[in-house]
């Protein structure tokens, strides 16, 4: 019955995303205002509907409604509370759920903006937005019902949304439970920060194929977004922080990264969106770029969709999966429409796209903008063919193939370090125009500087080439952030007689979005430290101890001291947990306590390492199941990473540059800048 | 006689203890042999670096040496006895591309075909911004300043005249 209301609710709300579509259309082709209003209405309708259907499915998550199929296969009876909500994103059914219904949020405030301005934007606006989320909430309706119930037939037992003849419901005794390995705090948040990140990018994209649509083509969309788009750069950054974490703490192979076509999926759209956070500036200083910009937005939003679609449509297992599975052709087939419809229109408007200024300089702050998006986008073609290659081998050859680390480590390493060089480059050009001489100028102090910090690192930390590059690129775009704040903050202090502090603060609020992004240049440099930390300088050994033997790697000993083995009834899970005393030098420092967890309901094993983290380097114990585990001899594996603590901090300083960069600017404050710059051109004009 | 037979004995003795240390030389070098070939059982460190460039066959993108299934388990045990054989690492890659394909390993058989493309999209890129460079400096010049859209042939005197140009 409550599963039957949510599905009505959930239908209801496809029926009103269709109707928004369609009566936004013939408003603005028929010029009828108020069906535009109804359009929007409709639109702001879907989010309440689509939360009193989310709302549903999370009451019969809790309560153990295990006749529903999602249900049945996403949580069990000894699962907290907290795990069974948010197992609505654990499974193919509620995470499409999960996606609308933040999407309709996202669109709600949209249009509950002031369109006074922009108004011939909103109802086409309304036709993207509700388009996206229609084909979503249809993927719910028609292929993926998550209140689909389980009936036994005479056929056996499976879910249908309505009940066929000649059936009974069937309700098992308890569910599968969700997967442990989504069991963990950071799997709670990743998934709706990637979601929230993927959504959001759908609103600059409305807004562009808005502008293109009414042929308003000037830089008002961009403006208009600029927001949206770094909050959706935020969450998708954040998200991939989050899954990095998830992986380094849960899965149990000491690393963060792996390269895995789902994580790809999710770093693909994220390389587009900073290429285009990058290149729309260019439009707005310089009023170039137009058409490159276009393509950018369309293309992020087409991996968007392309990453839900590689991680839900079994593709990636295998293409003939893909080709069984209900939803990967249409996903398919949404990917390639949006794209032509987007590309198509994009060539219709591309006269009224054209540049209104020329390049004046190879060394301009543009010109080097735009090898950084060369360098972006050639990353994100490694990333597209190193996942669609197997594809391509299996049904072209028929053999499939795997693309791992190796590949990608090679193909994007160059790459990185071209990009960083650019970040140490670019923030000291200028505008319009630089030669050799001025950037030289600006540049030989930071690199003086980075220089004499790779030759430190060199006397007292490593010799290998691969680091000392990295360090010297890490060295100067941090030292060339500095200068840059410095020069910034002296000049207001000389200017206004503040002192440093309180001019470097008024500095970043007169310019939040520079300055923040200088944040998170900084922040990205702390983040390479860790990666060039675990990267090349990561260290690993295993081997079977009995009680009271040891192990040693770099300069640590971990003596195996105790086992200890316990159930946890209620919470369905056997615990195996061993002891070992950690020295450092021969010095003792304390204990690490590495456990493997057995859930009874899913029959998986979860690894969960023992970690000793410093900012000089993490000691990461696994007590892995080569072995029976036991008193009399248990496995070891441990992981020295160094530096790698770095790449967390870096992210809550990204975190911390993003809020300054996306916060918005009081209202007095663009005032008197506006008023400003007036008086400034009236003074010009009067000389 | 007597002497006849102890001489014999003496013969005979005399031969045995020879078959005998021959033999017993023989049996510790076959012995030596034997043990130079199985060689020390291979540590979980060199299972691991060979486990570490192969994936497991049945689980979708994970490596052998983290890969926690019973059936990877017995793969990882698989490389250490073809190790204590003295099999080495190729032979024990090619093995597994026998048995299980080409996708147990990391890397795609035919490296030249997966790093052709990204190579070729990078110099394409390259290759249309430096036109796009070049299109976008050359009217820029000539609307400018005619003169200046003459050759120059001295690097050194063009920039010395931008800087000049800047200076006023």
């Amino acid at each position: 019955m409550i599963a039957n209301l949510g599905f009505s609710v959930l239908f209801i709300s496809f029926l009103v995303t269709l109707y928004s579509v369609f009566a936004a259309i013939y408003g603005e082709r028929r010029q009828v205002p108020a069906m535009v209003e109804s359009a929007r209405r409709a639109m702001l309708l879907t989010w309440p509907l689509l939360t009193l259907t989310a709302g549903i499915l999370i009451y019969l998550l809790v309560n153990n409604h295990f006749e529903l199929q999602f249900v049945y296969e996403v949580t069990s009876r000894s699962m907290p509370t907290y795990l069974k909500v948010t197992a609505w994103w654990g499974g193919q059914a509620g995470s499409l759920l999960f996606w609308s219904w933040l999407m309709s949020a996202f669109t709600s405030l949209v249009t509950l903006r002031k369109w006074d301005r922009d108004r011939e934007f909103l109802p086409w606006v309304i036709v993207v937005s509700c388009v996206t989320m229609a084909f979503f909430i249809g993927m719910n309706v028609f292929f993926e019902n998550p209140f689909a119930q389980l009936y036994q037939t005479f056929d056996g037992v499976a879910a249908h949304t309505f009940q066929p003849a000649n059936s009974i419901l069937f309700t098992p005794e308890d569910g599968r439970g969700l997967n442990p390995l989504l069991r963990h705090p950071g799997m709670v948040i990743h998934p709706p920060m990637l979601y929230l990140g993927f959504v959001a990018f759908v609103i600059p994209y409305a807004f562009a194929l808005a502008a293109l649509i009414t042929g308003r083509t000037d830089d008002r969309w961009i403006r208009l977004t600029r927001r949206w788009t770094l909050w959706a750069w935020l969450f998708l950054s954040f998200g991939l922080v989050l899954g990095g974490r998830w992986a380094y703490d849960v899965l149990g192979w000491g690393g963060y990264w792996g390269w895995d076509p789902v994580e790809i999926a999710a770093f693909m759209p994220w390389l587009t969106g900073t290429a285009f956070l990058h290149s729309v500036m260019i439009q707005e200083k310089r009023g170039m770029l137009k058409h490159w910009n276009m393509l950018l937005i369309i293309l992020t939003y087409s991996l968007v969709i392309f990453g839900t679609f590689l991680t839900r449509s079994g593709v990636l297992s295998s293409v003939h999966s893909f080709a069984q599975s209900a939803i990967g052709p249409l996903f398919f087939a949404f990917i390639g429409l949006s794209l032509i419809t987007s590309v198509a229109l994009l060539i219709h408007r591309w006269g009224s796209l054209k540049s209104e200024t020329q390049m004046t300089s190879l060394l301009s702050r543009e010109a080097l903008f735009l090898l950084n998006n060369l360098l972006f986008m050639s990353i994100l073609v490694v990333c597209f063919w190193g996942v669609m290659f197997p594809l391509i081998s299996e049904l072209f050859t028929g053999q499939k193939v795997t693309v791992g680390p190796p590949f990608y480590e090679r193909a994007t390493a160059p790459l990185f370090a071209a990009l960083m060089l650019l970040m140490g480059i670019a923030p000291l050009s200028a505008w319009g125009h630089s030669t050799v001489k001025t950037l030289g100028r600006a540049i030989w102090k930071p690199i003086i500087g980075a220089l004499a910090i790779t030759l430190v690192l060199f006397v007292t930390y490593t010799q290998k080439v691969g680091a000392l590059i990295g360090f010297f690129l890490i060295a100067l775009v941090i030292l060339v952030t500095i200068y840059e704040y410095w020069r910034g903050g002296y000049a207001r202090q000389r200017s206004q007689g503040e002192n440093i502090f309180t001019a470097l603060w008024n500095l970043t609020g007169r310019n939040r979005r520079r300055y923040g992004g200088y944040i998170i240049h900084l922040s990205m440099m702390l983040m390479a430290v860790g990666i060039l930390g675990i990267e090349i300088f990561q260290v690993e050994t295993q081997g079977t101890l009995a009680q009271g033997e040891s192990l040693s790697l770099a300069n640590y000993e971990l003596r195996y001291k105790e086992i200890a083995q316990w159930d946890d009834l209620p919470s369905g899970v056997n615990y195996r947990r061993a002891v070992v005393d950690v020295y450092q030098d021969g010095e003792y420092l304390g204990q690490l306590a590495p456990r493997i967890d057995y859930y009874y309901d899913s029959q998986q094993n979860m690894t969960i390492p023992g970690q000793r983290s410093t900012l000089k380097d993490d000691l990461y114990v696994l007590l892995v199941n080569w072995e029976p585990v036991a008193a009399t001899g248990a496995t070891f594996k441990v992981y020295v990473n160094p530096l790698v603590n770095w790449l967390w901090l870096g992210s809550l300083l990204f975190l911390a540059g993003i809020v300054v960069a996306a916060w918005p600017e009081k209202e007095t404050e663009r005032v008197a800048v506006r008023a400003k710059a007036r008086v400034q051109q009236q003074t010009s004009a009067a000389d | 006689m007597r002497a006849r037979y102890r001489s014999r004995f003496l013969e005979i003795t005399g031969y045995g203890v020879l078959v005998a240390v021959v033999a017993a030389l023989a049996v510790a070098l076959l012995a030596q042999t034997v043990a130079f070939a199985q060689g020390p059982a291979p540590t979980d460190n060199e299972v691991n670096r060979i486990a570490k460039q192969l994936y497991c066959p049945v689980c979708e993108s994970t490596p052998l040496d983290v890969c926690p299934t019973e059936a990877c388990r017995q793969w990882r045990e698989l490389i250490r006895e073809m190790l204590a054989d003295g099999r080495n690492e190729a032979e024990i890659k090619q093995y597994f591309v026998e048995h299980y394909g080409p996708q147990v390993l990391n890397e795609p058989p035919n490296r030249l075909a997966s790093y052709l493309v990204p190579v070729v999209a990078f110099l394409l890129g390259a290759f249309l911004l430096f036109r796009g460079f070049r299109m976008w400096l050359k009217p820029s010049i000539t609307e400018a300043d005619p003169a200046s859209a003459a050759p120059v042939r001295d690097p050194y005197i063009a920039k010395l005249e931008e800087e000049l140009k800047k200076q006023k």
